[in-house]
């Protein structure tokens, strides 16, 4: 019904449409996440340095502990920090 | 057998000569007790992210290697602990995931993830050949007609 060719919107209908969240690590296989790699980590912190909930990061629950655990340990080695502002 | 990975920072002050004879010390303790090292990385000279004991650079080092004991890490966590030069360190035991990951990271098979798993393998035969024979004929010929 909404992919009839003869109804024009005047704007996008997928505008105010949620995007599909995904698990970027079951997507592209990813198995190891190295706690070496701090640039690759800043993805999954927020401004503070703080660790970003499933809920917005999209990973499942065995890559998000997986991450939470990489995370931690780069903070140990001072490849992150435990606390700070403005990070991004 | 198990395989494990010890990162440590090193104390930035010390001369240059000091800083790889701490890091050769801890590969030979390890040598000593029958592992088997699979890579030794330097890191090199890295800011940290906040300061330990007042310094805010450091020198970092990473092991990678196999043990046939599982001792070893308490004693090599003492030799750490003891040792002032050395700022901090961290040991982990690798899984399958982890020891695949630092293969294909030497291999340079992991650049960015996506895609470049495919990419660095074929290249090397089959482009070079082909642009080298391709590449020099269509130039000469755009020349002579642009004259």
């Amino acid at each position: 019904m909404a992919s009839r060719d003869d109804i024009k919107f005047l704007s996008n209908p997928k505008l105010g449409q949620k995007r599909q969240k995904y698990c970027r690590f079951k997507k592209f296989g990813i198995k190891h996440i190295d706690y070496k790699d701090p640039d690759f980590l800043l993805q999954f912190v927020n401004e503070q340095g703080k660790i970003l909930p499933r809920r917005i990061t999209g990973n499942s629950l065995k890559y998000q502990k997986k991450v939470a655990v990489a995370i931690k340990r780069a903070r140990h080695l001072a490849l992150l920090p435990y606390v700070t502002d403005l990070l991004k | 057998m198990q395989n494990y990975e010890v990162t440590f920072i090193v104390d930035p002050v010390l001369s240059g000569d000091e800083i790889k004879s701490t890091a050769q010390a801890y590969e030979d303790l390890l040598k000593n007790d029958n592992c088997e090292i699979i890579h030794f990385e330097e890191m090199g000279l890295k800011q940290l992210a906040y300061p330990i004991n007042k310094r805010s650079s450091g020198v970092y080092f990473s092991f990678e290697f196999i043990s046939p004991v599982y001792n070893i890490i308490p004693k090599l966590e003492l030799a750490l602990k003891r040792d002032e030069r050395v700022m901090r360190f961290l040991s982990i035991k690798l899984d399958k995931y982890g020891v695949k990951f630092n293969e294909d990271k030497r291999n340079g098979l992991i650049g960015k993830k996506r895609g470049g798993r495919t990419k660095p393998a074929p290249a090397p035969v089959p482009v070079e050949a082909k642009p080298a024979m391709v590449a020099p004929k269509p130039v000469p010929v755009a020349v002579q007609e642009e004259e």
